[in-house]
C-alpha cells in the first residue's frame, strides 16, 4: 500500500487548496451583509471552501495541551461526520475594512462570526444552553421520552440520563429547537458543521457544570434529527449541499468497515523526531523537512501510531411510497462514522439526518481536462429506523402522513357534506358497476373501527379491523375489486389462495445467504399489518393454510415457532377475501356454507359476507350495459370529473385512520343493545338463534367505521342504523336459509340452518324406525337401506342426508357403518 | 443536397456563443434560448433527416461533439448528478481567467496550461439526470432499414476513425439503395486507404461489428431481449426529467460525447491509487463498469431535445414536429379512405396465412391494432390478447406465422414457451443492487410491441420456481397489462401495453381475452407450399401503414348506438342469462371498437356492432366444439 502521505505534487496543485483562502475574506464579509437565504440560489465551491470543516480548539479536536477546566480532561472524540478537523479563523466583522452594515446589528463590542457564516459562537452557545435548560414539551408523544417528566425541561433530564447511563450521545429534535428559537434552527440547518460543534461545546460545559463528578468515555456529542427539511430523495438539489437534511429511505447495501485515517504519525528516520499531521480534506500533507534535524524527506509514516476512525458506506434507496409511477427509485450514498457504523442493515427503513456533500471528482494530474461531475453523499449524523417497532407496539409516528393545511381543509369540507358516505363509496372502484352495499362495506373496512386496548385490565386487544368475504359467481369482478383495494391502501397485500402456502401467508425462517444467520421472513399477513390483506380464490386455499387465518382474524396476532425462533407477531390486518362457489355457479337452493364449502369457524370471523350474484333482471342489465359502454368511449378527463380522485380518497382514509377515533355515545350504545336484542329475538320465536356476541362486536366496529367516515369523534345513532342496515343486507344475502327464506345466523356459526338440523333429526328418526321395523337383522346393505328409506319417505332424501342420518345414529351408539354394510349395535 | 450546417457539426459552439453573449448582456435565459434554437432548426423542412442517427451509423463514423439523434427506449434511470454548470479556468502563468459553460459536456475544457479553478466563486453547480437507453427492443429489420434509408445525413468520418464499413445490419440484401443515400465522400477515403487486399478489407468490414458485439457482451449492455444488437447510450437530461418514464420510447437529439477521458477515469481505478479519497471507495467495480462504461462502447448523449415516439413506424410521419401537420393530415385522410380496401387485402392475406380460416384472420387483424388506450382504476381498457388455439405443430407453422407478423409490425418478439425457456429466461426485470442497475428482462418492452408466445413448444415436465414466477408474470401481463419489477425488497408495478398473441394447440394455460380455434382448410401435407408466399415490399408497406394508423385513430360511440347496444344486451340476457355475462359484453365492446377502427370508422355504427356480435357468436360456437381438448378449461 502506498503511503497516503505521498500526495503527488501535481494533484495538490490541482486541488489548489490554500493560497486562495486568504483572498476571500473580504468577500465573505460582504456576503454576510446579504440575507443568507438569498445566497441559496446557486451553490459554488466557494461555500464549500468557506464553510468547510471548522473547529475551534475545543471541544472535539484532540486534547493536546491542558484540558478545559469544565470538561475535566474527558477526551473529545473526533467527529468525522462533520468533516475533518481544521482550524479556521473567526472573523471580526468590525475590524475588517469593508464594513458590513446589515449583519453586525446592534451588539455591543466585538462580534465574532465564524468565517463564511453568520454564526457567532458565543451567542449560539448561549442560546443552545438556554434551550437545553428551558425547553419543555408537555405534549410529547415520542417513545424516547417515555418515563421522563414532560413538564420539566426535557433535555436536562436527558443529561441526567447520560450521567447515569454513561452514553455520551445527546439526540436533539430539530423541531424542538425550531419552536424554541427559529433563528438558532436556521443556523443549525444552514451551517451544521459550524453550529453542531458549538452545540457540543455548550452541552459539555453544561453537563460538567451539573455533574462535575461523572466520568464519560468521551465528551458528549449532539446529534440533531428530524430537521424540518425532511426531504424526499428526489427533491435534493444543489441548494442543499452542506446543509442539514433529513431524508427517508430504505437501506439496500452496507459496505464493510473502512478505517479512515484521521491523524498521521510521522517519524524521522534520522533523529527519530516524531510529528503528527491531521487530515485536511481527505489529504495528509507529508512534512518534507524534519523540524528537529533539518534533514529533507526523512519522515516516514508509522501506521500503528496513526489515528483511524471507522467509516461505513451505506446505500439507501427511496421508499416505494415516495415514488412517482413509472420511474425507478433513486439511491444515495451515506457515510456512517464511528458508532453509527453497523447501526442499520439492508432492508431497514430509516430516516437519516446528515449533511449533504458534493465532492469534485478526483483530479488526474496528467490531464488538464477533467470530468465535470461531482460525487454526492450524505455524512450521517443520526439514524432513525422507522420500522423498528413493527414487532411490538404501534408505530404511530411512522403512520402519520403529513397533510398540508389546504388538504386538511378540503378533506374537512368533504366530510361536512351530508352525502359523504355515498360519495366515497361510489368513488371506490368506479369501473365496477353497482354493488353499492358491497362497496359501502369495503369502505367501512378501509376505515376500520376504533382500536381499543384493554390489555392493562387483562382483557387484551379487541379487534378493530373489519373482515369481509365476497363470494359469488365467477366473472362478477371480485378480483377487480380486490385489485383496486390493494392498490388503494398503503399497506395492502394481494395473494391468491391457489398460489399461497401457510408459510407464504405467515412467516418463515430462512438462512441469509450472506451472513448465514437465521432470519425471519414475513409473509403477506404480517406485511399487511395495519393494512388490508386481499386474498383471492379463498376457496382454493388448502385447509392447512386456512387454519392459520383463525388466529389472525380474531386475535390479530401470529404465533411462530420455527427453527428456534418463537415469537408472536402482530398481524392487525383486515382480510378481504373472495371465493367462488364450489359448483362454479352459485346454487340458490343451497346455503352459503354449502356453496363455498368453507369451515364455519372461519366464516363466523367475517363481519360481512357478501354475495356477488348476477342479479339477472332487465333494469340492472340495462344500467350495466350503459355503464360498460360508457367506459369504452369516454375520455379519461371525463371520467376524472365524475368521480372523486383516488388520491383524495387515499388521503381521506389516511386522515380518518390517523386522527379520528370515535367513541360510543350513550344513545348509540342503547341503539346497539336494542339492535342486538332484536336480532336475537327474530330467531328465538322459531327456536333459532340469529345472533351471537361476535355479531354485536361486528356491529360496533361497523358503527365506529361509519362515524370515522363522517370525521365524527362520536358514534351516534345514525352510525348504528347504517351498521345495522349493512349487516342485515349482508346477512340477508349470505345467511338466508334457502328452505325457509329466513335469516338464520346459525348457518354461519354451525354450518347448518336450524331447519336443516331439524330435518336431519327427522330423517334419523325415520331411519331408526325403519331399521327397527326390519326386526332382528344385525347387518344390512347400505344401498338397500337407502332405497328402502327413499321408498318410505315422502320427501326426497339425498345421499348426503342419509349419510348424516347414519352418522347421527352412529353417534347414539345405535349402529356402526363399515364399508357398505350397516351393523346394529347392542 | 445542402452541406451539413454548422449547428449539426458544432452544436457546442452555438451553445458557447449563446452563453458568452448572455454573460455580457442582462438576459439570463440563454439556456432556454439554446434549446429553442435547436428546436427551431429541427423544425425546418427535412432538417431532422440531416442529423445522423446512432441507430444506423456506427459510432466511429460520427464526429465527437456533433449533433446526433438516437431512437431508443429508456431502460434504466440512474441517480441525478451534479456538475459544473459554469466554471472558470485560470492560467497560472498569465493570471487570466475565463468563464466557461459546462452544460452539454462531460469533461471540462481548458486551454493549454490552463486549469479549472475549483474555488472560483463564479462556479455554478447544476443538476442533470442520466438515463440508460437502448435501441427499441424487438425493432424489426424493415423498420431499421427504412429509417436508415430516409436519412440524408452526411457522415464525414473523423480523421481517426477505424475503418470498418458497416452501417447497419450487414446481412441485409438491399445494400443497393442505401448506397445512394450515403454520400460519396465517405466511400472515397475509405477505398483509398485500403487499396491493399480488397478481400481482406471486405472481411474486415463484416467482422468488425461482430467483434464489437463480442466485446460488448462481456460488458453486458443490458438489452431486454436476447440477441439484440446496436449501441446503448447514456443520455444526460438537463430539464424536465420527471416527465420521462421508464420504457418510454424517444427520439433524442443531442450532442454526442465520446471523450476518452471518460473511460480513462474509469480505468484508472486500481486498488492502491487512492485509499483516502472518499469518492473512490463508494462504488464497487461492478457499479463503475455499469455507470461509467468506456465511451467507445456506450457513448454519452447530451440531450437538447427529445421527442416522444407514439409509434416507431417509419412509414408514418412522426407527430411532434408541428409544421408538417398539414401533410400528415393529408396522409391520414388518404389512408383513411384506403383503409377498407387495404383491410380486404390484409384479410385475404391473413386468411391465406391462417390456412384459409377467415374468422381467425379477422381476429388477428383486430389483435394487431389493439392497444391499451386508457386505464380505469386498475382495469386496462382496449387490450385484446388473442389465443390462437388449434395451431398445427407440423411444418413449423408458428414460426412462419411469426415471420409474417414480423414483416408487418414495427417491433415484435418471439418467445418459444419451451420448458427450458420458461425455467431459464429472465422475463421480469430485476434490480441489481451491487451494480446499482435494473437488469433487464424480456418483458421490458416498449408500448405496442407484439409478443408472440409459442405454446406449441411446451412439453410436459416440471416448472421450477423461476418457471412458475415467469408464467405468473406472463399471466399478470395479459390480465392487467402490468409487470411487477423485482426490486428485491419490494416489487414495483410498471404499466405497459404489449400485444400478446398466444399460439397453442389446445386452450392456452395463460389467460386471454379471446380464444379462436383455428380451422384449417388446407390438408397438412400441402401446408409448406401454401405458406411460402409473401407479398411484395410495396404491398407490405401499405399493410404496415394500415396497421399503425388504425391503432392511432380516435374512437367514440354515439348516444343512439349506446342505446341500441344496451337494448341488445338486455335482449340477449333475457333469452339466456347464463350465456352472456358482463365479461362478454366487455369483450364484444372491444371487438366492436377494433372492428370499427379496422374499417377506418372512428365511431361505432350499428352495422359494425352487429358484425362484431356475429363474429363473437361464430367464435363461441367454435370454441364450444373444441371444449375439453385439454385440462385448462375452467
Amino acid at each position: 500500500m502506498s503511503s497516503p502521505a505521498s500526495t503527488p505534487g501535481g494533484r495538490k496543485r490541482g486541488r489548489n487548496t490554500n493560497p486562495s483562502t486568504r483572498k476571500f475574506i473580504c468577500f465573505s464579509v460582504s456576503l454576510l451583509s446579504k440575507n443568507p437565504e438569498s445566497r441559496r440560489g446557486g451553490w459554488s465551491p466557494l461555500r464549500l471552501d468557506m464553510s468547510s470543516p471548522l473547529m475551534y480548539g475545543t471541544p472535539s479536536s484532540r486534547v493536546e495541551g491542558t484540558p478545559r477546566s469544565g470538561v475535566r480532561g474527558t477526551p473529545a472524540r473526533q467527529r468525522p461526520d462533520l468533516g475533518s478537523v481544521r482550524k479556521a479563523p473567526q472573523v471580526d466583522l468590525h475590524s475588517d475594512p469593508p464594513r458590513a452594515d446589515g449583519a453586525s446589528d446592534s451588539n455591543t463590542g466585538q462580534r465574532l462570526v465564524i468565517w463564511g457564516t453568520d454564526v457567532n459562537v458565543g451567542t449560539c452557545k448561549e442560546k443552545f444552553q438556554r434551550f437545553l435548560q428551558r425547553f419543555t414539551d408537555p405534549t410529547s408523544t415520542e417513545d424516547e421520552n417515555a418515563g421522563l417528566d414532560l413538564n420539566e425541561p426535557l433535555y436536562m433530564q436527558k443529561l441526567e440520563e447520560i450521567s447515569v447511563v454513561g452514553d455520551p450521545v445527546m439526540n436533539v429534535n430539530c423541531l424542538h429547537v425550531q419552536s424554541f428559537d427559529a433563528e438558532l434552527y436556521r443556523q443549525l440547518v444552514s451551517y451544521p458543521q459550524e453550529v453542531i460543534p458549538t452545540f457540543d461545546m455548550a452541552v459539555n460545559e453544561l453537563f460538567f457544570e451539573r455533574f462535575p463528578d461523572s466520568i464519560l468515555e468521551y465528551q458528549i456529542q449532539v446529534r440533531p434529527y428530524n430537521a424540518l427539511k425532511t426531504k424526499n430523495m428526489r427533491n435534493l438539489n444543489p441548494e442543499d449541499i452542506d446543509q442539514l437534511i433529513t431524508i427517508s429511505g430504505m437501506v439496500i447495501r452496507t459496505s464493510q468497515l473502512i478505517p479512515e485515517m484521521q491523524e498521521a504519525f510521522f517519524q524521522c528516520q534520522v533523529c527519530a523526531y516524531s510529528t503528527r499531521v491531521e487530515v485536511d480534506r481527505g489529504r495528509i500533507a507529508e512534512p518534507a523537512v524534519c523540524r528537529n534535524c533539518n534533514t529533507t524527506h526523512s519522515l516516514a509514516l508509522v501506521h500503528n501510531r496513526s489515528a483511524f476512525s471507522d467509516k461505513q458506506m451505506v446505500k439507501i434507496q427511496e421508499s416505494p411510497e415516495d415514488m412517482p409511477a413509472g420511474q425507478t427509485p433513486h439511491t444515495t450514498i451515506v457515510y456512517a462514522h464511528n458508532d453509527l457504523v453497523d447501526k442499520v442493515q439492508p432492508g431497514d427503513r430509516v430516516n437519516i439526518t446528515g449533511i449533504y456533500r458534493a465532492v469534485p471528482m478526483r483530479v488526474n494530474p496528467l490531464q488538464s481536462n477533467v470530468k465535470s461531475v461531482y460525487k454526492t453523499h450524505i455524512d450521517a449524523i443520526h439514524f432513525r429506523k422507522t420500522d423498528q417497532k413493527r414487532l411490538h407496539g404501534l408505530d404511530e409516528e411512522a403512520e402519520q402522513r403529513l397533510f398540508t393545511e389546504d388538504r386538511v381543509t378540503t378533506l374537512k369540507e368533504l366530510a361536512a357534506k351530508p352525502d359523504v358516505y355515498e360519495r366515497l363509496s361510489s368513488a371506490l372502484a368506479p369501473s365496477i358497476y353497482e354493488h353499492e352495499d358491497i362497496k359501502k362495506g369495503i369502505l367501512l373496512q378501509l376505515f376500520g373501527g376504533t382500536r381499543k386496548d384493554f390489555s392493562q385490565t387483562g382483557r387484551g386487544h379487541f379487534r378493530a379491523e373489519v373482515n369481509i368475504l365476497l363470494c359469488g359467481d365467477p366473472g362478477t369482478s371480485k378480483s377487480q375489486l380486490l385489485q383496486y383495494v390493494y392498490n388503494l391502501v398503503p399497506r395492502g397485500q394481494y395473494t391468491s389462495g391457489k398460489g399461497s402456502s401457510a408459510v407464504g401467508l405467515t412467516a418463515y425462517v430462512m438462512k441469509d445467504p450472506e451472513t448465514r444467520q437465521l432470519v425471519l421472513q414475513t409473509g403477506a399477513l404480517v406485511l399487511s399489518d395495519n393494512g388490508i390483506c386481499c386474498i383471492d380464490e379463498f376457496d382454493k386455499m388448502s385447509d392447512n393454510t386456512r387454519s392459520v387465518l383463525h388466529e389472525v382474524m380474531e386475535q390479530q396476532t401470529l404465533s411462530i415457532a420455527k427453527a428456534g425462533i418463537i415469537c408472536q407477531l402482530n398481524a392487525r390486518t383486515a382480510v378481504l377475501a373472495a371465493a367462488n362457489p364450489v359448483e362454479s355457479q352459485w346454487n340458490p337452493k343451497k346455503t352459503t356454507i354449502e356453496n363455498i364449502q368453507l369451515p364455519h369457524t372461519l366464516l363466523s370471523r367475517f363481519d360481512l359476507i357478501f354475495l356477488m350474484l348476477d342479479p339477472q333482471d332487465e333494469a340492472y342489465d340495462r344500467r350495466l350495459a350503459h355503464h360498460l359502454v360508457s367506459l369504452y368511449y369516454q375520455s379519461e378527463e371525463q371520467m376524472e370529473e365524475e368521480f372523486l380522485d383516488m388520491a383524495v380518497l387515499k388521503d381521506y382514509i389516511a386522515y380518518a385512520r390517523t386522527y379520528i377515533s370515535p367513541r360510543l355515545s350513550e344513545e348509540a350504545s342503547q341503539a346497539l343493545i336494542e339492535a342486538y336484542v332484536d336480532m336475537r329475538k327474530i330467531g328465538s320465536g322459531r327456536g333459532m338463534v340469529s345472533a351471537y356476541p361476535r355479531q354485536l362486536e361486528s356491529l360496533i366496529r361497523l358503527a365506529e367505521a361509519h362515524a370515522k367516515v363522517r370525521f365524527s369523534e362520536k358514534v351516534e345513532t345514525i352510525d348504528v342504523e347504517e351498521a345495522k342496515r349493512l349487516h342485515r343486507e349482508a346477512l340477508k344475502q349470505s345467511a338466508t336459509d334457502p328452505r325457509t327464506g329466513f335469516v338464520d345466523i346459525s348457518i354461519l356459526t354451525t354450518g347448518m340452518s336450524a331447519t336443516a338440523r331439524k330435518r336431519k333429526e327427522e330423517v334419523a328418526q325415520a331411519l331408526k324406525k325403519l331399521i327397527q321395523a326390519k326386526g332382528k337383522t344385525p347387518a344390512m346393505k347400505y344401498q338397500q337401506l337407502l332405497d328402502d328409506l327413499r321408498g318410505q319417505s315422502e320427501t326426497a332424501i339425498t345421499k348426503e342426508l342419509f349419510d348424516e342420518a347414519l352418522r347421527a345414529l352412529a353417534d347414539e351408539d345405535y349402529l356402526t357403518v363399515t364399508g357398505k354394510t350397516v351393523r346394529l349395535l347392542a | 443536397m445542402p452541406s451539413t450546417p454548422d449547428w449539426i457539426n458544432e452544436p457546442l459552439a452555438v451553445v458557447q456563443g449563446l452563453f458568452a453573449s448572455s454573460q455580457n448582456g442582462p438576459s439570463s435565459e440563454w439556456e432556454a434560448k439554446a434549446v429553442e434554437f435547436f428546436k427551431d432548426r429541427l423544425k425546418e423542412k427535412d432538417a431532422h433527416t440531416w442529423v445522423p442517427s446512432l441507430n444506423d451509423v456506427p459510432l466511429h463514423y460520427l464526429k465527437p461533439n456533433s449533433l446526433v439523434k438516437f431512437r431508443c427506449l429508456i431502460q434504466d434511470m440512474f441517480d441525478p448528478e451534479f456538475y459544473m454548470g459554469v466554471y472558470e479556468t485560470a492560467d497560472p502563468a498569465t493570471k487570466t481567467k475565463e468563464l466557461r459553460c459546462g452544460k452539454y459536456r462531460d469533461v471540462t475544457e481548458c486551454g493549454v496550461r490552463q486549469q479549472v479553478d475549483y474555488n472560483s466563486r463564479n462556479t455554478v453547480t447544476a443538476e442533470r439526470q442520466t438515463f440508460y437507453c437502448v435501441p427499441i427492443p424487438g425493432e424489426n429489420a424493415w423498420v431499421k432499414d427504412s429509417y436508415a434509408g430516409s436519412s440524408q445525413a452526411r457522415v464525414v468520418p473523423s480523421t481517426s476513425y477505424a475503418p470498418s464499413r458497416q452501417k447497419r445490419s450487414y446481412e441485409e440484401d438491399d445494400e443497393g439503395d442505401d448506397m445512394d443515400t450515403q454520400p460519396q465522400k465517405q466511400r472515397e477515403p475509405h477505398s483509398g486507404q485500403y487499396q491493399h487486399g480488397n478481400g481482406d478489407c471486405k472481411r474486415l468490414e463484416t467482422e468488425a461489428p461482430s467483434s464489437q458485439v463480442g466485446s460488448a457482451s462481456h460488458l453486458d449492455l443490458n438489452f431486454p431481449l436476447p440477441g439484440e444488437k446496436g449501441p446503448s447510450c447514456l443520455v444526460k437530461v438537463y430539464e424536465d426529467w420527471d416527465s420521462f418514464k421508464l420504457n418510454d420510447t424517444l427520439e433524442v437529439y443531442g450532442i454526442l460525447s465520446v471523450s476518452p477521458a471518460l473511460s480513462a477515469l474509469a480505468d484508472e481505478k486500481d486498488a492502491s491509487s487512492s485509499f483516502l479519497d472518499p469518492s473512490e471507495s463508494m462504488e464497487t467495480a461492478e457499479e463503475q463498469r455499469v455507470h461509467s462504461p468506456p465511451a467507445s462502447l456506450v457513448p454519452r448523449l447530451h440531450m437538447l431535445y427529445a421527442k416522444m415516439l407514439r409509434h416507431n413506424n417509419p412509414l408514418l410521419p412522426s407527430v411532434p414536429l408541428e409544421d408538417n401537420s398539414a401533410c400528415k393530415e393529408e396522409l391520414l385522410s388518404s389512408t383513411l379512405r384506403d383503409m377498407p380496401s387495404v383491410r380486404t387485402e390484409l384479410l385475404s392475406f391473413f386468411t391465406h396465412v391462417l390456412l384459409g380460416d377467415a374468422l381467425a384472420a379477422e381476429y388477428l387483424i383486430l389483435h394487431l391494432i389493439s392497444t391499451v388506450y386508457s386505464r380505469r382504476d386498475v382495469l386496462p381498457l382496449g387490450k385484446f390478447t388473442l389465443n390462437l388455439s388449434g395451431c398445427p405443430t407440423a411444418a413449423s407453422f408458428t414460426e412462419r406465422l411469426y415471420r409474417i407478423i414480423q414483416q408487418l409490425v414495427p417491433s415484435s418478439f418471439y418467445l418459444g414457451m419451451s420448458l427450458q425457456n420458461m425455467n431459464r429466461m429472465r422475463l421480469v426485470p430485476k434490480k441489481d443492487y451491487v451494480a446499482n442497475r435494473l437488469v433487464s428482462g424480456v418483458l421490458q418492452l416498449a408500448s405496442n410491441t407484439s409478443l408472440f408466445l409459442d405454446e406449441t413448444q411446451l412439453e410436459p415436465g416440471q416448472l421450477d420456481p423461476t418457471g412458475v414466477s415467469n408464467v405468473t408474470a406472463l399471466g399478470n401481463l395479459i390480465s392487467w397489462q402490468k409487470v411487477d419489477y423485482d426490486f428485491n425488497y419490494h416489487q414495483m408495478e410498471f404499466s405497459c401495453s404489449i400485444n400478446v398473441l398466444i399460439a397453442s394447440e389446445g386452450r392456452s394455460l395463460l389467460p386471454s381475452d379471446c380464444q379462436v380455434h383455428l380451422q384449417s382448410q388446407v390438408p397438412p401435407p400441402h401446408m409448406e407450399d401454401y405458406m411460402s408466399s409473401i407479398p411484395l415490399t410495396a404491398q407490405l408497406n401499405k399493410l404496415r401503414l394500415y396497421l399503425s394508423v388504425a391503432r392511432l385513430l380516435d374512437y367514440s360511440i354515439s348516444d343512439e348506438v349506446t342505446k341500441s347496444v344496451e337494448d341488445d344486451f338486455v335482449d340477449m340476457r333475457k333469452d339466456d342469462p347464463q350465456s352472456v355475462s358482463a365479461d362478454d359484453l366487455h369483450r364484444m365492446l372491444v371487438v366492436a371498437r377494433l372492428l370499427s377502427l379496422s374499417l377506418g370508422q372512428t365511431s361505432l355504427s350499428r352495422d359494425s356492432w352487429h358484425r362484431a356480435k356475429h363474429m363473437e357468436e361464430l367464435r363461441r360456437s367454435r370454441v364450444e366444439q373444441h371444449k375439453s381438448v385439454n385440462g385448462n378449461e375452467p
